[in-house]
């Protein structure tokens, strides 16, 4: 069990998906614009990243390594991940309409969110076992989330905020971000003992 | 590391089992969370062009298709449709219909009247896919090549020079009528 919550932190805080390892750059300066976009495209992503790396755990241990063709990695991950999020989408559209028309256009494009397979492939190359990939994608995809709407909160400040105009609309956003990820930086400090 | 045999056939023989049954199970579960729309919708969709070109405001045929059926718009809405398409969509629907405004569609381009303009540039901006030329304060040209006759910088032009004009028949353009058949009745 604390296995699990070492891996949770860690995910979360420290190796931040976004602000640590600096995976899926676009959704994070794309749709933070406003907190409630920028909320439900941190849910639709916690949905298909928790289930990436578990499909990506399945794929090595039962096809890839069996077979010895670790090499074809990457091309099987994106190949999985499309089906996931195709599959997905269409189960979200017929069970929850209403959800479907919150997450719109984002839900199709988590596909090619780099995040998605960073994590899959961080996964694997961590040796973690079938659970802890499930926790792990969980993390990294609540960490994402975090960060997603903190930014989307920050922002939506920083538009009434009287911003010099050499720095108004997206510089001030890049130098939030980046003081956003030195905070996020101190976090490597914490020690479990 | 070198590529052994087996290893090639069986990345072959793996990833090929994995994208068919991916490509079936997607098959199977488009069938299975179908949502079930309003079937007039459907039938509208299907006498659609199809494509998507947006002239009549709405997003795509789709959007359209939906807006026609819940008489938010008339069939008529659709210029690349023209008559026969505004015909059958109002039989469909049961609706009666005014065709005297519809002229019969015909590919239309951009041109720009030299004499008028002023080389404001504006309309280069507008143009989705860079078919107007010239610079500012020199006359502008449209490249008819590149021109799709959407109609979006007519709006933007000060002096009304760019104006959508029928295409010319040279020999590049000229093709054999289409066979003369009655209005679908």
């Amino acid at each position: 069990m604390a296995e699990y919550l070492l891996i949770l932190v860690s995910t979360v805080l420290i190796n931040n998906v976004l602000l640590s390892k600096f995976l899926g750059l676009c959704p994070f300066m794309g749709v933070s614009n406003k907190l409630d976009t920028a909320m439900s495209m941190g849910l639709a992503t916690t949905f298909v990243l928790t289930l990436a790396p578990v499909a990506a755990w399945l794929l090595e241990h039962w096809i890839l390594q069996p077979f010895q063709i670790e090499f074809l990695r990457i091309l099987a991950f994106i190949l999985v991940i499309a089906a996931v999020v195709q599959f997905t989408e269409m189960a979200i559209r017929k069970n929850s309409p209403v959800l479907y028309q919150v997450l719109g256009i984002f839900l199709p494009l988590i596909t090619t969110n780099c995040a998605v397979l960073g994590v899959a492939l961080l996964a694997i190359q961590e040796d973690l076992g079938f659970m802890q990939s499930a926790v792990y994608g969980f993390g990294s995809a609540a960490g994402f989330t975090l960060v997603m709407v903190i930014f989307a909160g920050l922002r939506e400040r920083l538009a009434v905020m009287e911003v010099p105009p050499a720095f108004a609309g997206t510089p001030i956003a890049f130098i939030t971000a980046g003081l956003l990820s030195m905070a996020f930086i101190g976090f490597s400090g914490l020690k479990f003992s | 590391m070198v590529l052994q045999t087996e290893v090639v056939f069986a990345a072959i023989f793996c990833l090929g089992i994995l994208g068919t049954t991916l490509g079936f199970a997607l098959g199977y579960a488009a069938k299975f969370f179908k949502v079930e729309q309003n079937p007039l919708v459907e039938q509208v969709i299907v006498l659609m062009p199809g494509s998507n070109c947006g002239q009549c405001g709405y997003p795509g045929c789709n959007p359209a298709a939906e807006a026609i059926v819940n008489r938010e718009v008339a069939p008529t809405c659709c210029p690349p449709g023209g008559k026969v398409l505004a015909q059958e969509i109002a039989e469909l629907l049961n609706i009666s219909l005014d065709l005297s405004q519809v002229e019969e569609a015909q590919p239309r381009l951009a041109q720009v009247d030299e004499n008028n303009c002023i080389g404001c540039a504006r309309c280069l901006k507008k143009c989705p896919t860079d078919a107007i030329i010239g610079a500012l304060k020199q006359v502008h040209a449209v490249i008819q090549d590149a021109c799709t006759g959407c109609e979006a910088c007519i709006e933007i032009c000060p002096t009304e020079c760019l104006q959508m004009h029928p295409v010319q028949v040279t020999l590049k353009t000229w093709h054999w009528d289409k066979p003369a058949l009655p209005l679908a009745a």
